[in-house]
């Protein structure tokens, strides 16, 4: 899968591992995600509390605080495929890595010169609660300008006029006067806005979105949506996000990668995995969503069981111990590689192939209720993907 | 802004008045007054006194007058005259023995606080930043010990190593030989150079709890997402914890800089008299000792008043340091 030629590419997520350090020995928050953002088009990370969406996001740009820590893999960011005809090049050329070869941002130091000139300027990123995630004590126009001029050599004055733009440009009325309030003096929504405009001051060439509408109501957290997928675009931004609400991911996805405890368990373009999906998890959480119009249900099928606690995985499959299609004897032993099923689908799941030479236990013969039977053997042999 | 001024310095008022009264009738309960202890004290050392010459003191002073017409007396001079009335003790104007002592006073509580701002607020934000390293643990260690410490106790080892070591005998800010010369570049250097230890003894404590409290609202901050965020910005780290957490966690210090003023007048009364400084501690002390009504009254009407208008400065700089608190104000004004 790895692309090093496709010059739409703007990074890749190579077999990301973070852990944090706790009393109870090291706990694996991702383990091993693969993931890759291209230009122009935005990848939603779905999956449920502490599945280790947020720390894969926040590992991108090495925000991952301790006790947590990157134990391995790579982030390798590729260079910018658009002439940059910004003046910057040289300069950046000079003493960063040389401007050809992707830059690994696993391996630079969290608080390194190289990582810092990639945040904000290369990669932004917005956060959940846009209430706490600025300060409430400096001025919008301070915070916004202030992000300008790290990565930008202008005076505070035309850092102040490009700010002022940018908060025209999402949607907040009257910028020159609200350039100087303080954010506890807007609403919830206007301060996401705030948030959007810090992150696109330096023009980036990617945007992490880490739930940006979760603390929002339904009508301003549409109005977000809106005003993110508009700005994508026009920009030609990579976006990254982060996300629980399939309704979200229905919305402003291209591609979808689907996490459960550490791991990716199915990616793939939005309209595939919603329509086809192929692992029992991603089926389940589709399963588990109201659907208006459709046929009226006593209950909602909710997926039994509890996340496992990350510090005590199970062998084998994750999801096993939930999954209705569990092949007793096989998904208790075989980690599940990623499988490729066309169409760059990739699936982590037994039943799409990754178990040869094993077959399931004959006694427990039987497995579930609908196993999708087998899928077509013989052919993913082919598939697995080397990573 | 403004109207919120004039109408806190209206609501001191009735408080101050409040504060006198109150006073006034705390330092009349214990039985007896100036005269009786003056009088106990004469026959502990076994002279007799004249009764005559007693009841002539009591008459003089209207000491057997009810209380209210002994506090009406006393805040009415202070009030129309300006006049804290006489010390029986030392036979001089309340006034001037304070004024006297003010001056090394203020000297060393302002001392105290750059010396013990100055040392706390590094190591504070060096201690949470690096929580868990070997120097935060030293300087909690060394914290500890100035925490747990009594001021006096350190100040008696001093005196005491001062002493045995290097034969000299601590007291006084002011030198024997400039006693009762005129300020003068001289005398200036002598204060500084006599002042540096019971600043050191005084601030230790101040210090010590200092480094705790910046140190546990730091680690509240540095996990808030704004952090975060000045982080992703590309922000050099330095910078990050200055300007975004370093700010929050120096709201609760700023809220209390205005208790700095009453401490001058009435804080460290045992270092001052184990060092034997002439500050106003050891001043106040002796009055509430000796039942001298007069002083001792004007030393809690002025400790009251100080704290009144401490508390007016640090809500002023709090507003100013915290737009939130600013704008709350100004929306109930």
């Amino acid at each position: 899968m790895a692309t090093g030629t496709d010059p739409d590419v703007v990074l890749e997520v190579r077999g990301l591992r973070t852990r944090f350090r706790t009393d109870h020995g090291e706990v694996p928050a991702v383990n091993g995600v693969d993931l890759t953002i291209r230009r122009g088009r935005t990848l939603c990370v779905v999956g449920e509390s502490g599945c280790g969406k947020s720390v894969t996001a926040r590992s991108i740009l090495q925000l991952v605080e301790p006790p947590g820590r990157i134990t391995g893999g790579q982030v390798l960011l590729h260079p910018d495929s658009r002439a940059p005809a910004d003046g910057a090049p040289a300069a950046a050329g000079a003493d960063a890595a040389p401007a050809d070869r992707p830059l690994d941002l696993a391996a630079l130091k969290p608080k390194g010169k190289e990582i810092r000139r990639v945040r904000g300027r290369d990669i932004a990123m917005i956060f959940q609660e846009p209430m706490a995630s600025l300060s409430l004590v400096h001025r919008v126009g301070n915070q916004i300008g202030e992000s300008i001029r790290v990565h930008n050599p202008v005076s505070k004055k035309e850092a102040r006029e490009i700010s002022v733009g940018l908060l025209g440009q999402v949607g907040i009325p009257n910028p020159e006067r609200l350039i100087d309030v303080y954010p506890f003096q807007l609403s919830g929504g206007m301060r996401q806005r705030v948030m959007i405009a810090m992150a696109l001051s330096c023009e980036p060439r990617m945007l992490i979105a880490d739930e940006p509408t979760t603390a929002l109501d339904v009508t301003t957290q549409a109005q977000i949506l809106d005003l993110l997928a508009d700005l994508q675009r026009r920009r030609g931004m990579a976006m990254l996000f982060i996300t629980h609400d399939m309704g979200v991911v229905a919305e402003i996805a291209d591609d979808v990668a689907v996490m459960y405890l550490g791991n990716v368990v199915e990616h793939g373009s939005v309209d595939e995995v919603f329509h086809a999906p192929k692992h029992p998890y991603t089926r389940a959480l589709l399963d588990s969503i109201p659907r208006m119009g459709g046929p009226r249900r006593d209950r909602l099928p909710a997926i039994r069981g509890t996340v496992p606690d990350p510090s005590t995985r199970p062998t084998g499959c994750v999801f096993r111990d939930r999954c209705d299609a569990a092949m007793p004897g096989l998904c208790d032993t075989v980690d599940p590689p990623p499988i490729d099923v066309g169409n760059g689908r990739l699936v982590r799941c037994l039943l799409y192939g990754g178990a040869e030479g094993r077959s399931p236990d004959p006694q427990a013969g039987t497995a579930g209720d609908d196993p999708r039977p087998a899928s077509p053997s013989g052919k993913e042999a082919a598939d697995v993907d080397a990573n | 802004m403004r109207a919120l001024l004039i109408r806190r310095f209206i609501y001191m008022v009735p408080t101050l008045f409040a504060i006198s009264l109150v006073s006034f009738l705390i330092i009349q309960l214990p039985p007896g007054n100036y005269i009786t202890t003056y009088v106990a004290e004469l026959s502990a050392r076994g002279q007799s006194v004249d009764q005559t010459q007693i009841r002539a003191l009591e008459e003089r002073y209207g000491l057997n007058d009810p209380v209210f017409v002994q506090y009406l007396r006393w805040i009415g001079g202070i009030v129309m005259n300006g006049d804290f009335g006489q010390s029986f003790l030392y036979q001089r104007e309340v006034s001037t023995l304070i004024w006297d002592r003010i001056g090394i006073s203020v000297a060393l509580a302002l001392a105290t606080i750059v010396v013990s701002w100055g040392l706390a607020i590094p190591i504070g934000i060096y201690s949470a930043v690096r929580q868990h390293s070997v120097g935060d643990y030293v300087f909690t260690f060394i914290g500890f010990i100035g925490l747990a410490t009594p001021n006096f106790m350190l100040a008696l080892i001093f005196v005491w190593i001062a002493f045995a070591y290097f034969g000299e005998s601590m007291g006084g800010i002011v030198s024997p030989e400039f006693a009762d010369s005129a300020w003068n570049l001289g005398k200036v250097l002598d204060v500084v150079s006599n002042l540096w230890m019971p600043v050191l003894i005084i601030g230790t404590a101040g210090t010590a709890v200092l480094i705790r409290v910046l140190r546990a609202n730091l680690l509240d901050e540095l996990r808030k997402p704004y952090v975060t965020t000045a982080r992703a910005k590309g922000l050099p780290e330095w910078r990050v914890i200055l300007k975004y957490p370093v700010r929050m966690a120096l709201s609760p210090f700023i809220s209390t800089v205005g208790w700095v003023l009453p401490t001058i007048v009435g804080g460290e009364v045992m270092v001052s008299i184990v060092l034997s400084l002439d500050t106003t501690g050891p001043l106040l002390l002796q009055a509430l000792r000796n039942q001298d009504m007069y002083l001792a009254g004007a030393f809690i009407l002025v400790l009251g008043a100080l704290t009144l208008i401490g508390t007016l400065i640090s809500d002023l700089l709090l507003a100013w340091w915290d737009p939130r608190i600013r704008h709350a104000q100004a929306e109930e004004a």
